[in-house]
């Protein structure tokens, strides 16, 4: 068991040593530097720069080393929690991304929360009354489910709102709070603005996991302990909610894995979309923008809570799978 | 062929059963794939697709570039399919005009004037295929031009007709999906090949690869290399380099699959009797592995398709995928990014329709495939 936990902590730390020399990539690919950037930002806003100060700019950074060397030194200055400056706020970085960040992984939260609570009983449904009307319809649901990428759904979410409610369906607060400080209203405010946008995200998701738990299920229910069980006397309810949806939930639990990166992934084009006020519109922003330790970061920081979310549920299905628990490897 | 004579009792053989047990393994699936009706369907509207993606210079009855804001944001137009009782398709003509209150552009049929739609009438020249000259269009106006009175999906804001760029942008979007996959596959199979072929340190340090690859959200990923992309760029040059950042990240679900099949095929006894009777290692893996398994791979690949078109559509949805002047349903679906523009001109969420059912087809077909890959199963 100790051996499996090093095993994913070291294939985490792997992933994200990984991450943060894809997320260098991304800051370097554009032609010419950040100082570059940073000096016509400047001038254009009227405040210019001297040469001297875009020395030291070069200097701090590193900018005239090698990649690898550079590489070292950013990471040496995240180490010291500095993300570098984000050009066109003329703030830290850390600064500009804060609350998006804590939105994004709420809406995220959301998504999957929305996932599970409709997945689990649709699937456990659709096995046992296989090929009835509803598993037909859920099935079917499911594929239209799957084909329709989360920003189409938002857009055309948003069109009937409008067209047929008169309402607009996009944001995270209404206005008096879009900009206030946090508050228990605020937070209400939030939660009731939640749905929307975590059922746009949820349900691809939940689609591919209603397959998942339907599949997974039905494999079980074949099996002879089944029938013991049943020939044993006990209740349809325990025969089938005590053993097969247990051993079903595994292969479920593990999916989570995967399903944090595609739900973080979808996060970002669906708030632009429903102008949600993630990181997703301002990584969009920076990257058009070409400012890089902004965007640089933004998908460092993805990444790694990608990575965390992962090992989390990795350690989630060690937790609640004795086979892995006790050591099969 | 001479079959072993059978005793009496088992001599029932019918014809179809024998016909069964002489079957190639393709005509097994062709029978498998036969009977799964949506697998079918899926593979009937694909055909239609890509017959578009060929004939699009025929199919759009405009150049979808040509713009003009004297036809700015025109309504999809009814057709008037019968005239007098007899079928002969009209369109009454618009006439545009500005509201002078809110300055927006109205159009109203003029209901005196019929213009006939004509059926492979002449159009803008082009290239049949690239080879033959012609000016034949499937819709076509008589006596009149098409770009000024025939607005089937209606316009958008610069005033290029909707279906004919929803005809060239199909072209773009499926043949991206195509090429991505290729790809993909190329990477994956060698790849995965090679992961559960060699095994050891290879497939340990592939398969770490395929994992980190998978834990990273790929489309912040895919932002930030396509926003790297120099500006100046041809669009030929853009398309190449969307279809190979896409694939960067496609081939790994290929990849397993591949791998998967090596390691299982590996232990089959058919390879064991190949490699004792003294095979070599290529005659092996070509000879006998590969078409046992190539079933399979064609399966994952349809399956991979839909998540090409998607990723591209995704990418140019939001401005960092092709540009125009390339057309593509993405492209198409940026002109409706927000609700002031959905409110005016409803029908640009139109190109979200050929999305939707391209994807389904290719899942559908896809799952029949898979279902069909292993007909001995």
């Amino acid at each position: 068991m100790i051996a499996y936990i090093v095993r994913r902590v070291l294939l985490a730390i792997l992933t994200i040593w990984a991450i943060t020399v894809l997320s260098f990539l991304i800051i370097q690919l554009p032609p010419g530097d950040f100082v570059t950037a940073y000096i016509a930002t400047m001038s254009a806003g009227g405040a210019g720069i001297t040469e001297g100060e875009a020395q030291a700019l070069r200097e701090q950074y590193g900018l005239d080393q090698p990649f690898h060397i550079q590489y070292l030194k950013w990471m040496g200055l995240i180490a010291q929690g500095n993300f570098g400056m984000a050009i066109e706020w003329g703030r830290p970085v850390l600064d500009v991304i804060g609350d998006r960040m804590v939105l994004t992984i709420v809406i995220s939260l959301a998504a999957i929360v929305f996932t599970w609570a409709l997945a689990l009983p649709i699937g456990i449904y659709s096995a046992v009354k296989r090929y009835s009307f509803l598993d037909y319809f859920f099935t079917f649901l499911g594929f239209i489910g799957l084909a329709i990428p989360g920003f189409m759904l938002a857009l055309i979410v948003m069109y009937i709102g409008f067209a047929y409610f008169g309402a607009s369906v996009g944001g995270l607060f209404s206005a008096e709070y879009a900009d206030a400080p946090w508050s228990l209203e605020r937070v209400w405010d939030l939660i009731t603005h939640l749905p929307v946008p975590a059922i746009v995200l949820g349900v691809a998701g939940t689609a591919q996991m209603i397959r998942i738990m339907r599949s997974n299920l039905l494999d079980e229910l074949r099996k002879p302990y089944v029938m013991t069980a049943r020939a044993r006397g006990l209740s349809e309810t325990r025969v089938i909610m005590k053993y097969p949806v247990r051993v079903a939930l595994n292969p479920f639990v593990s999916t989570i894995g995967y399903l944090l990166p595609y739900v973080v992934s979808g996060s970002i084009i669906v708030s632009l979309v429903l102008s949600l006020p993630t990181v997703g519109p301002l990584l969009l922003k920076s990257l058009i923008a070409q400012d890089m330790f902004l965007a640089g970061t933004i998908v460092l920081l993805l990444g790694v809570l990608t990575v965390i979310g992962t090992l989390i549920s990795d350690l989630l299905l060690m937790w609640i799978d004795p086979r892995i628990r006790l050591g099969r490897q | 062929m001479t079959e072993p004579r059978l005793p009496q009792e088992h001599a029932t053989t019918t014809a179809a059963e024998e016909k069964v047990a002489l079957a190639t393994q393709w005509q097994l699936m062709w029978w498998r794939f036969r009977k799964h009706h949506l697998a079918m369907l899926g593979a009937l509207v694909l055909i239609v697709f890509y017959l578009i993606v060929i004939g699009v210079d025929f199919l759009a009855y405009v150049d979808p570039n040509e713009s003009d804001a004297q036809r700015s944001l025109v309504a999809p137009q009814p057709i008037h399919w019968f005239d007098d009782g007899k079928f002969a398709p009209y369109v009454h003509p618009l006439k545009g005009r500005r509201d002078p209150v809110t300055f927006k552009r109205v159009y109203a049929p003029d209901l005196e004037t019929k213009v006939p739609i004509q059926f492979f009438g002449p159009g803008f020249e082009y290239k049949f295929l690239g080879i033959f000259k012609t000016d034949v269009h499937l819709l076509a106006v008589k006596d009149a031009k098409p770009e000024e009175s025939l607005f089937l999906l209606g316009t958008d804001l610069q005033g290029r007709d909707l279906w004919s760029r929803l005809i060239y942008g199909t072209q773009t979007s499926l043949t991206i999906g195509l090429v991505s996959v290729a790809l993909s596959l190329l990477l994956g199979v060698t790849l995965g090949g090679m992961s559960g072929y060699f095994g050891g340190m290879w497939d340990t340090v592939i398969q770490r690869i395929i994992e980190i690859l998978r834990s990273i959200p790929t489309i912040p990923l895919w932002m930030g290399l396509t926003a790297a992309l120099p500006n100046d760029w041809s669009v030929t040059q853009v398309y190449f380099a969307i279809t190979i950042i896409i694939s960067l990240i496609g081939w790994t679900e290929l990849a397993r699959v591949v791998r998967g099949r090596f390691l299982s095929l590996r232990q089959d006894d058919f390879v064991m009797a190949a490699e004792l009777l003294g095979c070599s290692k290529t005659r092996i893996i070509f000879r006998h592995m590969v078409p046992s398994f190539i079933s399979h791979i064609i399966a994952a690949t349809t399956l991979a398709i839909p998540a090409m078109i998607i990723s591209e559509t995704s990418l140019s949805f939001l401005g960092l995928g092709l540009r125009p002047p390339a057309i593509s349903w993405g492209v198409l679906l940026q002109d409706a990014q927000n609700i002031q523009a959905l409110a005016i001109s409803p029908w640009m969420l139109i190109p979200v329709l050929p999305v939707i059912v391209a994807v389904l087809a290719f899942n559908f077909m896809g799952d029949g495939l898979r279902d069909a890959a292993d007909p001995y199963g």
